[in-house]
């Protein structure tokens, strides 16, 4: 008889909560907007290059859609990746694997439960960071209907609903840097390398987009998906990029979270 | 294999790249014994432990404790607890976090009151609240000790608890397994230290470079190693002729100055010797029986004629001699 899978969870929360890199994570998605805002408030200018550049200052709605346009580059993946690359090295690092798998737990107990923390933590993240972007982008240039890429009239309240979704489009290639930084921290059984190496993932995907004959791949690189959420903010919704990130996104975390678990499965614990 | 042998290992093997680190070991660890593994720093003890824990994968062979086998399931490991090598906590967490944590694993709703009794026994209640990265390493090894209890083994799996502790911190661990044996715990213990070996143990296994020597009591091995006798005489050349030809006589050495130490088959051959002296004309100013020290005896095995150098010779030179290491209080 072995202990519940939710325990273990909860306890990866408990160990998640206690560490500073956590703090570092939740509190760069936190300041990041909060900055962001400040620099609007203080200058005219605009980022007008971008969607939705140009309205940063009459509406509060779209500063969190501009910052998942930047965020996507590096500081989501590097905020996801801080947290999943360590999960598995860190019981590495202090020795501890002996420690739970010497208890009631099986080895796939705890590999679910730190993939399910891992994933809960970038979750809020995004979350945090989202919400954080609604508050201080709001702060500075007020709650206003936004212009949707279709150039149509978006309503407040909807356009609220809308930058809750493209949160929750915005996720799934989140989760699958979580599954890839999970799978680097369990075979790497090093959390710098983990980190590292899961952010270097995401930038030589997105340097792959630039080579001419690969162009053609474009559309089903992780970093691709990080646009999906765009096809919400469409006259009539575009659904088409959003199912494509849904499995494109699962072809590459499935992978990785299947050879993450067998690794973890068979390896042998003789550290520490 | 039965449901109530602690520990039963048939065949294990464990090889790193060329190495063979535990080499075709046998085991049996029966109810109530205070179990020493015994073997120099390498012999694979902490790699065996690893395997009964189902931490490592063996190569070959297998492991069953109580009946079940570690590496299908951590179901074996019910009423088995224990910690190879130094036990480790989370350093960020308080030393009752981590107890709580580990409660929580074994999911048997120890509660507060059970970790405080832990933490009673192995003296660490008034830091229960500091966390664990600021504990010293007898603080973690007596922590490591409450992490075990804490499941309520039927078997308790400890690699050198010893190590590293203070005179003090030693004779407090080796009294706390005292106590422990005493209410029924199994307890598998690996030591390279013969003299913790010899006060807490029933039985050993002495190993070397991932063999197993010698299994059973320490007492059958002394027995094993016969008696040596000290003789003096007025002739010690002609007495050294005369145990040369008698039988029963075995391996006579001259030391100049020191006379001759011989092996005998039988008190009886000894008997008719000291009548075969006179009778010679060497006269018999001493003749002692010495016992070979379990020392003595273990470095024969641990590195015996294989072994390296200095250490090789001190097994080969050893003759008769009373060390503190081989003398239980
Ligand atoms: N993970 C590993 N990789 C490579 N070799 C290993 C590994 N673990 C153990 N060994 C080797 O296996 C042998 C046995 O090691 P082990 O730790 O079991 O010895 P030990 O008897 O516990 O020694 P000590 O008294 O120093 O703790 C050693 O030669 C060691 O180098
Ligand atoms: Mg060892």
């Amino acid at each position: 008889m072995s202990v519940g899978t939710p325990t273990v969870y909860r306890w990866e929360l408990r160990k998640l909560r206690s560490q500073k890199r956590t703090y570092l994570g939740l509190g760069a998605a936190a300041f990041v907007p909060i900055a962001f805002a400040i620099a609007l408030a203080v200058q005219r200018g605009a980022p007008n290059d971008v969607a939705f550049g140009k309205y940063l200052h009459s509406t509060g709605l779209a500063l969190p859609l501009v910052l998942l346009l930047f965020g996507a580059v590096w500081m989501f993946p590097l905020i996801t990746a801080l947290v999943a690359g360590d999960i598995v090295a860190a019981e590495d690092h202090n020795g501890t694997l002996k420690t739970i798998l010497t208890r009631s737990t099986e080895r796939e107990q705890i590999f679910a439960a730190k993939l399910m923390a891992a994933a809960t933590y970038a979750i809020a993240a995004i979350a945090l960071s989202g919400v954080t972007a609604i508050a201080a982008g709001s702060a500075v240039s007020g709650m206003h209907a936004l212009t949707s890429l279709s150039g149509t009239h978006i309503s407040v309240a909807r356009g609220l609903l809308l930058v809750a979704l493209s949160l929750v489009v915005y996720s799934v290639p989140i989760l699958a840097f979580t599954a890839i930084g999970v799978l680097l921290s369990t075979v790497f059984r090093n959390s710098a390398a983990a980190v590292v190496g899961t952010l270097m993932s995401s930038l030589l995907l997105q340097l792959l987009t630039i080579i001419p004959g690969l162009s053609g791949l474009t559309p089903y690189l992780l970093s691709t998906q990080f646009n999906a959420w765009q096809g919400l903010l469409r006259q009539p919704i575009d659904w088409a990029p959003i199912v494509r990130a849904v499995w494109v996104c699962a072809l590459y975390a499935v992978p990785a979270v299947i050879a993450a678990l067998l690794v973890f499965l068979r390896r042998d614990v003789d550290g520490g | 294999m039965s449901a109530e042998t602690p520990v039963e290992v048939r065949g294990l093997v464990k090889r790193y790249d060329g190495l063979v680190a535990v080499d075709r070991v046998d085991l049996t660890v029966d109810p109530g014994d205070v179990f020493g593994y015994l073997g120099p720093n390498g012999a694979g003890k902490t790699t065996s432990l690893r395997m009964m824990l189902g931490l490592i994968t063996p190569d070959e062979g297998t492991v069953r404790v109580f009946g079940r086998d570690p590496q299908a399931s951590v179901d074996a490991l019910e009423g088995v607890a224990g910690f190879v090598e130094a036990p480790r906590f989370y350093p960020y967490l308080n030393a009752r976090t981590n107890l709580e944590l580990c409660a929580a694993l074994d999911g048997l709703g120890a509660g507060r009151r059970e970790i405080d009794e832990v933490l009673d026994t192995v003296e660490l209640r008034d830091r229960a609240r500091d966390r664990v990265g600021g504990f010293s390493h007898g603080m973690r090894q007596r922590l490591g000790i409450a992490g075990a209890l804490l499941r309520r083994p039927r078997l308790l799996v400890l690699d050198e608890p010893a190590t590293g502790l203070d005179p003090g911190g030693m004779r407090d661990m080796r009294q706390l397994i005292r106590n422990l044996a005493a209410t029924g715990m199994t307890v598998l213990l690996s030591s390279h230290l013969l003299a913790e070996v010899e006060e807490l143990c029933n039985r050993v296994a002495i190993v070397r470079r991932g063999r197993v020597v010698y299994e059973g009591t320490l007492a059958d091995l002394r027995a094993t190693a016969g008696t040596r006798y000290r003789l003096r005489t007025t002739d010690d050349s002609r007495a050294q002729a005369v145990c040369q030809a008698q039988p029963g006589i075995e391996s006579p050495t001259l030391t100049a100055g020191l006379g001759i130490s011989f092996q005998a088959a039988s008190e009886r051959a000894v008997a008719e010797l000291s009548m075969a002296l006179t009778e010679a004309g060497a006269l018999i100013i001493e003749m002692a029986a010495t016992h070979a020290s379990l020392e003595d005896l273990f470095f024969a095995l641990t590195e015996g004629a294989a072994g390296e150098g200095a250490a090789g010779e001190r097994a080969t030179g050893g003759g008769p001699s009373t060390s503190d290491v081989a003398v239980a209080p």
